[in-house]
Order: structure tokens, then sequence, then C-alpha cells
């Protein structure tokens, strides 16, 4: 009898198509916005944590914890003051801390920050889950005048390894001050990361060092021009960073470490966790999230009840089948089977075809994204709230459907045997 | 005698929200193979007695029994499958599911009833060859039978409403106003297969309508308005 009730479903579905697929579409378009909206929600929240990873503390000049962390790591904003190099060598030697990047920041290459580090940059710095950086082509700087790129900096500006580029002062902001006279060649591209380095140009710190020789408080010193071939004979041990990434031989030391950083003598210093920074910045910017969340819940409520509205309107067309499936020996419970059949399929066809649609405009419109915005959106690794969403549409559509049919039943049995109308 | 197949005893039925009865009879019985015509206007509470016949509506007093089980006594699930093992229904028009065959539809109550399923087995070998014997009765042709009732007359439907009404031999056909949408040769064509299939099948039938033309055709006409002694009958209703 349950393989005569499918035949039935599906019959009684095939008659109903046009109705049936308009709901199914219905369904896929609420399981699209729905999904939708919170993958652009996680991986929004994503590209943002996996800025950084793997370092212990993030130490500069005293001044606040987000500031701090907008700078050194997403390149925003501008440091009050920098860190003497004897603090640096200081925080190096001092016990529990494993290795030390330094950060030297404040130049532009056509918009995009130019920043001072060293080797150990390329070994140490992990981004994402753990994630060291990668080189695409060419290899790290090795001489004074070399750069590495960001994957975003070598796609936008066309560079190649080997390219000269120049380097400016500050944001670019002043044709004047720039490093016209110390030109660099591209010796490496680095993988897209979708965090800030894509956007970065990497020099070394003596090379940082070597554009300023002949600079003083911001602008170059009027009749002392010292060339590039000048430089190289200087001694260009730079004398301050903007900031250090601290990593630690063993993480249960990182209060201790941070409290005596922040107890620094010779000069006023801070050090801040990375994890707990980045949770008070995405407070501060948060409420964009909650905006897509909003977003995500009414969209829900207007597609379930775009899908009740659906079935309900189909309930006419129904009343009068229950009614004649009721006199021909159905039970209730074959009903009930036959309702709850039509309805988990109606509403699964209508999930899995929003899904596709979803992983298909991911897959067609991810580079378009991770180009124009630097948003990484995943195809795959659902997160929890979306399976929930899931399950809830799947819930709502059977209830949905459910409805009506409950409706007919009850009108069949007021009825009498005979349909009125 | 023998015990009669419908059992109508001390029956009080009122619609809910409603103080008055709408039906009050006393006794009706109905014998195997017998063929009752019930007639009255519009209105007057037929097809409400149809319905308490088929246990669809409980009265408010009284016993309706079919073949020794009183409706009342059945719990829902009980009254359902009492209902699809021994009554056969033909309505007014709609009766079919559109997106069913002609064969599917009538075979449709064995596959709900086993023990009409076992009837139509018995009789002739098969419930697909039973559903092809009472269409054959009914006089649809063979090629139509795997066709979809949607593209059939109106007159076709209501002959394979019949052929599963009676498929499986139910001990009672309840028939309402069947022959409302036929014409004058089509109504008689289609009593005269009525008639001569339920004598075949043993089925005792009550059939319903206010065109007493066809009234001498049974064994037994009644008019509801002589047993029924409810007042405000008409009026009731809803």
């Amino acid at each position: 009898m349950i393989r005569f009730l499918c035949t039935l479903a599906w019959h009684s579905a095939w008659n109903r198509r046009f109705t049936l697929a308009l709901t199914v579409l219905s369904i896929a378009l609420s399981t699209f916005m729905l999904l939708g909206t919170e993958r652009l929600r996680a991986d929004l929240r994503g590209s943002f944590t996996s800025a950084l990873s793997g370092t212990d503390l993030i130490v500069g000049a005293r001044t606040g914890s987000v500031q701090l962390l907008l700078y050194s790591v997403f390149r925003i904003g501008a440091a009050t003051n920098n860190v003497r190099w004897s603090s640096v060598q200081a925080i190096t030697e001092q016990r529990g801390v494993a290795w030390v990047i330094p950060l030297s920041l404040g130049d532009s290459h056509r918009g995009f920050p130019v920043l001072g580090t060293n080797e150990d940059y390329f070994g140490l710095f992990h981004y994402g889950n753990r994630q060291a950086l990668q080189l695409r082509e060419g290899r790290p700087f090795s001489d004074l005048f070399e750069a590495v790129i960001g994957s975003e900096v070598a796609t936008r500006l066309g560079y190649r390894v080997g390219d000269r580029i120049t380097l400016a002062h500050g944001g670019g902001e002043l044709a004047l001050n720039d490093h016209a006279d110390k030109p660099f060649v591209v010796s490496g591209i680095l993988k897209a990361t979708g965090t800030p380095v894509d956007r970065t140009v990497h020099i070394s710190l003596q090379a940082m060092e070597a554009l300023h020789v002949d600079w003083f408080a911001g602008a170059p010193l009027p009749g002392a021009r010292i060339s590039a071939d000048q430089a190289r004979t200087m001694d260009l041990q730079p004398k301050t960073v903007t900031a250090l990434l601290v990593g630690l031989h063993n993480r249960a030391a990182v209060f201790s470490v941070q409290r005596s950083i922040n107890g620094f003598k010779d000069e006023p210093l801070m050090a801040i966790l990375p994890g707990v920074a980045l949770d008070e910045l995405w407070d501060v910017i948060g409420a964009g999230e909650k905006a897509l969340l909003l977003m995500s819940g009414l969209v829900a409520l207007v597609s379930m009840a775009g899908l009740a509205s659906v079935v309900l309107a189909s309930l006419g067309e129904r009343r009068r089948e229950l009614a004649v499936l009721r006199a021909v020996g159905a039970s209730p419970k074959s009903l009930f089977f036959l309702l709850t059949v039509e309805g988990v399929m109606v509403t699964v066809c209508g999930i899995a075809l929003g899904v596709l649609g979803l992983a298909t405009a991911t897959l067609t419109l991810g580079p378009w994204l991770q180009s124009t915005y630097g948003l990484t959106v995943q195809v795959g690794q659902p997160t929890p709230l979306q399976g929930i969403l899931l399950l809830g549409l799947l819930a709502c559509g059977w209830l949905a459907s459910l409805y009506p049919g409950w409706r007919a039943y009850r009108l069949s049995l007021a009825d009498g045997l005979s349909p009125r109308s | 005698m023998a015990a009669p197949v419908l059992d109508v005893a001390g029956l009080r039925f009122a619609w809910p929200g409603s103080s008055q009865d709408c039906l009050r009879i006393e006794a009706l019985r109905v014998q195997a193979s017998e063929s009752v015509f019930l007639y009255g206007p519009s209105g007057c509470g037929k097809s409400t007695l149809l319905s308490l016949m088929a246990g669809v509506l409980q009265p408010r007093e009284g016993h309706v029994t079919l073949l020794g089980q009183d409706w009342a006594g059945m719990r829902a699930g009980r009254r359902d499958q009492h209902r699809v093992d021994h009554v056969g229904y033909i309505f007014q028009q709609f009766n079919l599911l559109p997106y069913l065959s002609m064969i599917d539809n009538t075979m449709a109550p064995c596959r709900f009833s086993p023990p009409r399923a076992q009837a139509a087995t018995l009789r002739s070998g098969s419930v697909r060859a039973a559903a092809q014997f009472w269409l054959t009765g009914m006089g649809l042709s063979a090629r139509d039978w795997n066709r979809s009732v949607r593209d059939l007359s109106v007159g076709q439907q209501q002959r394979v409403a019949a052929a599963r009404a009676l498929i499986g031999d139910p001990a009672l056909v309840i028939a309402d106003e069947p022959t409302s949408a036929l014409d004058e040769d089509r109504r008689n064509s289609f009593l005269d297969l009525l008639l001569s299939s339920c004598r075949a099948s043993g089925s005792a039938l009550v059939f319903v309508s206010h065109d007493q033309r066809i009234a001498q055709r049974f064994d037994r006409q009644l008019q509801l308005a002589q047993i029924n002694h409810a007042d405000t009958a008409m009026e009731s209703e809803p």
C-alpha cells in the first residue's frame, strides 16, 4: 500500500506540476537568499579573522589596542610613535620569546602600503589556519633594492618579476615626495591569501632605511641627495620600527611577557593579544554583521510566508481530490502520508536547487568578489547556522504543505462524503 | 428473514450548532441484493442520511448498523476500514482522481481494502481482471482502459465510478444522484448497468435522486419526508 501511495503522490504531484514548480522555485530562491547572506556573513568574518595567525603578541608604541591592530595588521591609519631598535633587541632577548618580526610602515606604492621587514617574515608570518606565505613566482628579496609584492598588487598593476617600481613617501599624495631616485626591482610575487598581505609591497628594513637616509622630518634634505649606490655603502641599521609581531616558545607565557613589555623601562610600549584585539575590533565593526543577520532573518520570514501562500493557493485544487480519496477508502493516516511525502519532496527539491544555484553563483562570482572586494567566498564548509537554517526551511516547507491538507481533510469531513462546489 | 445489510433504528441527527434535529428516522432496513430508491426534494437531508449510512457522520441518538456493526461503536480508524471494506460510493460528479487511468481509478478501493482485493481476486482471478470485468460490465471498451479519465465524458466517468463502487463486491453501494449530470438515454443505460451489476455482485443499493421517473425500476421506493419525522428538516441543513 505504501508503494501505491507513493505512485499516487507522484501522479497527483505531476498533475499539479506547474503550481508545484512555482513552489519549488520559491523554495529554491529562499534557500539561495538565506544561505547566501549567511555565507557572506561568515566569510566576511572569516577573511577578517584570518588576517593573522600564530602570532602571540603584537608590540608597538603605547596607543589603543584596536589602533595598533589596525595599522600593524590591516595597514589602516598610522602609528603615532615608533619603537626604538634597542627595544626590539631587548624584546628579542627576553625569556620566552621565540621570534620577532619587525614591521616598518609609512610608505606606499600607487595606493598600496609598503612594509619594511626582514627575511624571517616569509618563514614566520602565518595567516588563516596557520598557513605560511608562499611565493607564486620569484624569490624573497636579497639585494637592497628588491621588493616582494602581494598577489593583488601584482594583478592590479600588472607587475611581473623583474619589473622596476618606484615607492612614494607617505600615502603618495605629493608627487614631489617620492623615492624616484631609488627604484626597486620586483624579486617575487606572493600567492593570494585573502588578507592585507595581498595588497602589500614588502621590502627589507635596510631598504626602508636607505630610502630615508637623505630625509629629515618627512621631507628630503635640500642639497644633501644621496644616490642609491652611495646608500649601499652606508650603515643602514634601522633606528626605529613601527611594530613587532612576537612569537613565544610557550603560549602559556603570553601574559607574563605581555606584562613585562607593558612595563618596559626605556620607552612606553604596549603588547596586545591579536585574538582579543580582533574581537574588540569586530565588536566595533560587527554592526554590519548584525545587519546581515537581521537581513537573513527577514529573508527567511518573507520566503517562508511566500512558500506558505503558494501552497495555500492550491488548497481549492486539492479539496476535491482529498474528498474523493477519502471516499475511495484512504484513511486520514494515508492522506497525511501523501501530503508529507509531497511536502518533503517539494521542499527537498527546492532546497537542493537553491544550494546548487548558490554553489554555481559562488563559483562564477567568487573570483570577481575576491578581486573587487577582497572577499574570499567559500563553496564548501557550511556554517552551523546554515545547517539550522536548512532544517528550518525543511520544517517550514513541510508544515506549510501539511496545513492545507489538514484543512482539506477537515472540509472533506464537514462536507460529508460529497464535496460541495 | 436474513439479517439486514443496513439497519437504521431510532436515529436522531442534528448538525453541530443546531438545536433541532434535521433527521428522525425510527426504522429503516435494507436487505442484501435489495435496491432502494430514496427520493425527496433538494435539501431535505438525503445526502446527510447517506453520510450517516456510510458512517461519515454520527447520529445524536440511535443506531446505524452495517453488517451487524454499529458505526458509533467503532473508533475513527476502524470506521474508515469498515467503510472501505463494505461500502461502494458513487457521487453526483467529480468522482474520479483525474491523474489516474480508468483502470487504476477502478482498482483504487482494493488498494486500501484487503477484503475487497480478496473478493475481487476470488471473483476474477486478480484485482486487475476484476476491474476489467466491471468496466466491461459498464460497457466501457478495452481500448479506453488505460486512458486518463480527464478525457472522458461525464457519462463515461459515472460508469467508471460505478465500476469502482462495485469492485470487490461490497455489501452496500450508495449512489448520491449519480444520474443528475446525464441525459435521458445515458441515464437509462447507466441505470440498467448499475442495477444488473448490483444484482450480480449481491450488493444492496441505496440510490438517491429527486427524479421520480426512474423510481419504478427499483425494488423499493422511499420518500424521505415520509420516514423522516423531524419537523424542521428543510431549514436545518446548512
